[in-house]
């Protein structure tokens, strides 16, 4: 029994993003302080924490969507190598955010366009990136709409005219329509009747297995970070104060603080 | 530019220097400007050129010493000047600026007027158009107003004209290299559409994200299965803007391509200039499956016979009576001229 | 035959944060190994720390001190010390687990409950609800429920496809933690069945069986519990 192997393969070690203690300060005010975090492609890690935790102000950042008071993230771009992200031009910034990644907010209305067809808000980012043929964009339009099933005789409706779930479906199915490589997602299940959000869980589920995406999934709900994640962070005060295995985390955790928070959902 | 003609249109960092003509008729120094940008293309408007005399306003040295040429003041036309020129720079770049009050309101030409103010020289010969028509209430008001304020010479007849403004059409014969086709627009943002915020859409015009402009063409093909956008259709400016060319039809649109003429676009509420300089590639956006195409007509003009140019329905009785004519009134009357008819000349001469 | 977990020295205790910090320790100097085409059984009285010391072999509880040493592949993983991700990945390749209990996935069949190991190790779908069917089948879930979520089922068909979603797929460790708890005397002979076959394959197995039964018809070695039971 010699030779102890806890690294993983070289292969995948290499972590697609990579935050180095990140804060942010909204003036004097704390918004999170001091978070390092690896997130390696395929794997789903979700923050969990209360309102004002922090942990929307740090997607924010990891999304490039605020910028940190300190600390660094690092993106692994197509070619292999880690560039900041502010660092990048806004254009080039931009771009990974309409191709790379994805980002589901949890009001659907603030990830979608709600005067334009279900269709054109899925065919968006394939325009955006130059496809100029107008019965491809439709295929693959129709396509995502199946996957997120939503009917096909909607795609020509406009997204007002769809119930919340519907709505939240579509925003899905626009982000992933370029195969982004890392999803961020603001509470994605939150505002939604329970069985709606079961039935947008296991579609997120699947496609998350399906399409191998890295996922950053803040929820203040610790059934969703359980069923949709590999891993998770605690967060409170604007500090991660426990991280790990989500089930770990979940059946044995250390904290005091993760100890009231899991022994206060409800149980049904 | 291959074919483009340095005499004719001399390169404008040469066009502004000051000095080589002297200020005409005693108006502030400020104006040599203008005068010079048209200077340069004045000698080739020949006297048969001049429709109507110069004009009494511009004998009268008293009324020249009090006011200034062409209605605005001098630092007025000189900073409308700066912008039209960052905008002949930047082809198709919207260049904010200091949009003045005008003697009309919002919506009737503010900002075309403002930009004809500012290029027009006492040598030009002007012509006005609304809808293509020289005689619809805009075009004889505005006509009027630069024949009192800067007492050029005006003119229905395309070809002589030097200066060209207009709303809503393009003339249907060529432009050539001496004239300034002045557009007046009323939102020149083609991206407000589908996106409200200025911040935002300066940034997509900034990064070049244009996106969306194909997501408009996408939902007109889904809801009418073609593209039914016929009017204010955006084209690509020289490879990189996207443009609003204003309401003209898109019939139009193809004329702005390589055109001879400069093109300017003047949107007074919205307080943005935008310029086509000559010869610059201007390409009307479309799908590989849905290319671009320009309305058709069934019938030729009903006047003149003309095939092949934007008509207009009329309509002539209560009863269904209907014809299609010309929307371009001097292209109408100039074949008329030369002896062309159409369907119905007989009954309504 | 190939030794497939070492674990030594292993510890743990619970504190109890809510309760004013009171620590609880659990098991303190746990030693055993199991080998390939074997079954181990854990045995002592409720409370004992059985549960607990099966789920730091899963990387479920954390360790407090010690090793547990499983072989992946042709690597040694300590899984007291791994990083989650090492542990997710051990997961998927070497360690299947069969709980007591099912965690039901909101509107996900049945038959997509238990398939689901086999395709998140790269098996074909419909080859993995082939399997699936077998599975359910042998256990006795009627036909009729393959395509419904599990989540309205009763507790033993429940228990049944938390039992034919650990055994379908050919993970070389399996931990059984009570996997007859609430069945009946046909569905536990198969459950022993599919153990001895499991045994035949060579797969190593830890598990915890109160029945009896059960526990004398799979268990090679049964480890007391109680002898690595911590000072209060």
């Amino acid at each position: 029994m010699s030779a102890v192997a806890t690294l993983p393969d070289a292969e995948e070690e290499r972590p697609l993003l990579k935050v180095s203690r990140l804060s942010h300060y909204y003036g004097s005010r704390l918004g999170c302080r001091d978070v390092s975090l690896d997130v390696y492609p395929g794997e789903v890690v979700a923050v969990v924490g209360e309102s004002g935790s922090g942990k929307t102000t740090l997607l924010n950042c990891l999304a490039g969507r605020l910028t940190p008071t300190a600390g660094s993230v690092e993106f692994r771009m197509r070619d292999g190598r880690l560039r900041g992200l502010f660092s990048l031009t806004e254009a080039e910034r931009r771009l990974l955010a309409r191709t790379d990644w994805g980002f589901v907010h949890q009001n659907p209305a603030d990830g979608l366009r709600m005067t334009v067809s279900a269709g054109a808000n899925v065919g968006e980012r394939l325009m955006a990136v130059g496809d100029r043929h107008y019965g491809r964009i439709r295929s693959t339009a129709l396509d995502w709409l199946a996957r997120v099933e939503i009917e096909a005789d909607r795609i020509d409706d406009d997204p007002r005219a769809f119930s919340g779930g519907m709505r939240q479906r579509l925003q899905i199915a626009r982000n992933l329509v370029t195969r982004p490589r890392l999803v961020f997602m603001d509470e994605p299940t939150g505002g939604l009747d329970v069985s709606v959000q079961a039935r947008l869980l296991d579609l997120l589920r699947q496609l998350v297995a399906d399409l191998g995406l890295a996922a950053i999934v803040v929820t203040h709900d610790l059934a969703v970070a359980r069923l949709l994640s590999d891993r998770m962070l605690v967060m409170k005060g604007g500090e991660v104060i426990e991280h790990g295995l989500t089930d770990r985390v979940l059946d044995d955790p250390r904290e005091p603080y993760t100890q009231l928070l899991v022994s206060s959902i409800l149980q049904v | 530019m291959t074919d483009m003609d340095d005499a004719r249109f001399p390169p404008l960092s040469n066009s502004l220097p000051r000095g080589e003509r002297g200020p005409v008729g005693g108006s502030g120094a400020g104006a040599d400007a203008g005068v010079e940008l048209n200077g340069a293309l004045s000698p080739l408007v020949g006297e048969s050129g001049r429709e109507g005399a110069p004009g009494a306003v511009l004998d009268d040295q008293a009324n020249l010493r009090t006011y200034s040429f062409a209605y605005l003041d001098e630092q007025t036309k000189r900073m409308i000047r700066r912008a039209i020129l960052k905008g002949i720079a930047i082809p198709g770049y919207q260049v904010p600026f200091a949009s003045r009050e005008m003697p009309m309101p919002y919506g009737w030409g503010t900002g075309g007027v403002q930009v004809t103010a500012a290029v027009l020289g006492p040598d030009d010969v002007l012509k006005v158009i609304d809808q293509g028509a020289d005689d619809t209430t805009n075009a004889v008001a505005i006509r009027g107003f630069f024949q009192k304020t800067a007492g050029v010479a005006t003119t229905t007849r395309t070809a002589d004209a030097t200066v060209i403004q207009t709303r809503h059409r393009i003339p249907e014969r060529t432009l050539q290299a001496h004239q300034i086709l002045v557009y007046q627009v009323p939102i020149p943002e083609p991206l407000r559409y589908l996106e409200p915020r200025e911040t935002e859409t300066r940034k997509l015009h900034g990064l070049e994200e244009y996106g969306l402009m194909h997501v408009k063409l996408y939902e007109d093909i889904a809801r009418h299965g073609h593209i039914a956008t016929t009017y204010a259709y955006p084209v690509k400016v020289e490879g990189r803007y996207i443009m609003d060319p204003s309401p003209t039809p898109k019939f139009d649109n193809p004329k702005m391509h390589r055109s001879k003429a400069l093109q300017l676009f003047g949107a007074g509420r919205e307080k943005r200039i935008y310029a086509v300089p000559p010869h610059t590639d201007v390409v009307s956006l479309d799908f590989e499956d849905h290319p671009f195409r320009i309305q058709t007509f069934k019938e030729p003009c009903a006047l003149c016979g003309a095939e092949g140019v934007y008509l207009d329905e009329v309509i002539l009785d209560d009863r269904g009576g209907r014809m299609f004519v010309c929307s371009d009134t001097d292209h109408c009357e100039e074949r008329r001229a030369e002896g062309h008819r159409g369907a119905l000349s007989g009954e309504s001469r | 035959m190939a030794t497939r977990i070492v674990v030594s020295g292993l510890s743990k205790s619970f504190v109890m944060h809510l309760q004013g910090g009171v620590q609880l320790p659990v098991v303190q100097g746990v030693d055993f190994s199991v080998d390939a085409g074997e079954c181990v059984v854990l045995g002592g009285p409720s409370g004992a720390g059985k549960s607990s010391i099966l789920k730091m072999v899963y990387g479920n509880y954390g360790a407090d001190g010690g090793q547990i040493l499983v072989r992946d592949g042709d690597r040694l993983v300590d899984v007291a010390s791994a990083d989650p991700r090492r542990i997710v990945r051990l997961r998927q390749s070497t360690i299947g687990y069969v709980s007591q209990f099912l965690r039901v996935v909101p509107r996900v069949s049945a038959l997509d409950v238990v398939a689901e190991p086999l395709v998140s190790r790269g098996v074909d779908r419909a080859l993995a609800r082939s399997r699936a069917r077998e599975i359910l089948s042998r256990l006795n879930v009627p036909e009729r429920l393959f395509a419904l979520p599990p989540a309205t089922f009763s507790g033993g068909e429940q228990q049944r496809v938390n039992v034919a979603r650990g055994f379908v797929t050919d993970h070389p460790i399996l931990l059984l933690d009570e996997p007859t708890a609430s069945l009946d005397a046909a569905n536990r002979a198969v459950v022993v069945d599919l153990i001895r076959e499991k045994k035949r394959q060579g797969v190593a197995m830890l598990g915890i069986f109160h029945d009896e039964e059960v526990r004398s018809a799979v268990a090679d070695r049964i480890v007391d519990v109680m002898s690595f039971r911590a000072a209060a």
